[in-house]
């Protein structure tokens, strides 16, 4: 094996693992609050790629490119917030306290008016599009053999600097930590006077942000935008965060570096065809082997 | 302060608090003593919000609990200490103290830290330390200086001797004496009815659900039937 290829693939592939990093970041942290897989969170990935898209197609020849790419991640970010904060208000809030696979069945739901809502909304409609990527990003950079395009340079310092933000947002503001005391215990925190509410929403929104940010970052990678185009990423978002362990949020990041690397690795030495199986298989293992994930704690479910 | 009249409490269909009436005076550490299952937890559930009665009236200062929400009922001055600690075992000691105080913003919580340690000194020692990590009794410590850090006019306490040496229950206790002679109200439940007896001014006996006994503290301790189901004797 050839070790500048090796090499190679290992940065492709933390490229790619950083983007699923950043969405499943979202599954772990409202699986962490509210015990619940939001299966739907894919599609804002892809609701965040589309806002990309209309930022990126609207700035060609209007404004810097720099502004385009802010503009871009800030529209995503904020669309996606709202989508993801609407979607608990009216579809999971009313069934906090029922079954949690009746929540998991809305999820499900949810993601299937998302993807078919885009496909006959007039400005998105169900065919795929081509994402024209600023002037500036366009070329690569080369260094010691390597090669490396400048939109994955900017996917991983925007995905790096995302999850340092988000860390330090957790781990130190006041916010941050009653969202960690929630994801403890739910009653506790409300005897505290913590609205566990409020802190239900900034988690969905916070999540869905991430979650949109990485929708743009893929779409500039792919470079294609469709309907169904979060059902893949979205999937292995999902077992990254399982692998790392469900609720662990540097766990989400560790899982969806694995998940990239070991995706462009078979990619690159085995067979493309392999890619998706060698993720899912990652899955079996993983339940199979250590079911509460690399970063999580062995907790029984709670009766 | 508080006045808890007629509540019926269920879950689901099974009614477990049958027309609970009492009341909380300012100033007074008041006890509601029974055993296991009695409906102790359930009654401080109800007055902290979690649960909703199905009929009946809580009272706090004069204004309505039963429509108002936990959160909004911490800042109003009623804070409680959990059956079974519950503190925030992936948070360190600090961290459960600045969320015991999470309601206020006034900025005086240093003011209120430093009173929390002065009183619990081994809090101070471990505030960096993960919560889960610490014993059952610094972890009911912890628990009772979390909710003091709301600053509460009235504190309910769910059973804190709870598992705890004969030792450790004597501090705790002391404690809880002294937290109301520094002007915060005591509402207590305890099974340990002969340790709440001797501290509490009045009691309230709860059995299946009913108060089935209430008085002055050392009356009710010397009562015949008290001494038979209660403490032993
Ligand atoms: N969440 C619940 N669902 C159903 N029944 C409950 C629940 N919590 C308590 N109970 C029942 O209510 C009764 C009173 O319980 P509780 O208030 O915890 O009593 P105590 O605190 O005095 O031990 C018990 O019979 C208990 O089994
Ligand atoms: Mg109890």
């Amino acid at each position: 094996m050839d070790l500048l290829l090796f090499l190679q693939q290992l940065l492709n592939g933390i490229s790619l693992g950083s983007v699923y990093a950043l969405v499943a970041i979202g599954y772990t942290m409202v699986y962490g609050i509210v015990k619940l897989i939001n299966f739907a969170h894919g599609d804002i990935l892809m609701i965040g790629a589309y806002c990309g898209y209309y930022a990126f197609t609207w700035a060609q020849g209007t404004a810097s490119p720099g502004l385009a790419i802010a503009f871009a991640f800030a529209l995503a970010m904020g669309i996606s917030a709202l989508t993801g904060v609407v979607v608990e208000k009216t579809c999971y809030r009313p069934l906090r306290n029922a079954p949690r696979i009746n929540a998991l069945i809305t999820a499900i739901g949810v993601s299937i008016v998302l993807e078919n809502g885009a496909r006959v909304l007039p400005f998105m409609g169900p065919n795929p599009r081509q994402v024209r990527i600023p002037e500036a990003l366009t070329g690569v950079l080369q260094f010691s053999g390597l090669t490396i395009s400048k939109v994955q340079v900017l996917t991983l310092a925007t995905s790096i600097a995302l999850m340092l933000v988000l860390t330090l947002f957790v781990q130190y503001t006041r916010t941050g930590k009653a969202m960690r005391a929630v994801s403890h215990d739910q009653q506790a925190a409300l005897l505290m006077g913590i609205s566990v509410d409020r802190i239900v929403s900034i988690t969905f929104a916070v999540g869905a942000a991430l979650g949109g940010a990485g929708g743009v970052l893929f779409a500039m990678n792919f470079p294609m935008i469709d309907p169904y185009m979060g059902i893949m990423p979205g999937l292995k978002a999902f077992v990254a965060a399982v692998f790392g362990g469900i609720g662990s949020i540097p766990g989400a990041m560790l899982g969806g570096l694995v998940m990239g690397v070991a995706e462009t690795l078979t990619k690159g030495f085995i067979s493309t065809k392999l890619a998706d199986a060698v993720s899912f298989g990652i899955l079996i293992v993983i339940l199979l082997v250590r079911p509460a994930g690399i970063l999580g704690k062995a907790t029984r479910e709670k009766v | 302060m508080l006045k808890v009249e007629s509540i019926n409490v269920s879950y689901d269909t099974i009614q477990v608090l049958h027309d609970v009436s009492f009341h909380v005076d300012e100033g007074e550490i008041v006890t509601l003593i029974g055993a296991n299952g009695a409906g102790k937890t359930t009654t401080m559930h109800t007055v902290s919000g979690l649960i909703r009665p199905k009929s009946g009236k809580v009272e706090f200062l004069g204004k309505d609990l039963v429509r108002t929400a936990p959160d909004r009922i911490v800042r109003m001055g009623l804070s409680q200490v959990p059956e079974g600690r519950r503190v925030f075992a992936n948070l360190t000691v600090l961290e459960n103290l600045e969320m015991g105080a999470f309601t206020k913003r006034d900025g005086k919580n240093a003011e209120r830290l430093a009173t929390v340690f002065r009183s619990f000194p081994r809090l101070e020692e471990r505030k960096g330390q993960p919560a889960g990590t610490l014993s059952g009794g610094e972890q009911q410590m912890l628990a009772i200086g979390r909710a003091l850090m709301a600053a509460p006019r009235l504190l309910l306490l769910d059973e804190p001797s709870m598992g705890l040496s004969p030792l450790l229950v004597k501090e705790i206790f002391s404690i809880v004496k002294q937290i109301n002679a520094n002007g915060t109200t005591v509402l207590l439940v305890e099974q340990n009815a002969r340790m709440a007896l001797s501290i509490a001014h009045r009691a309230y006996v709860l059995e299946t659900g009913k108060v089935v006994a209430s008085g002055d503290a050392k009356e009710l301790a010397e009562s015949e039937e008290v001494r038979k189901a209660y403490l032993g004797l």
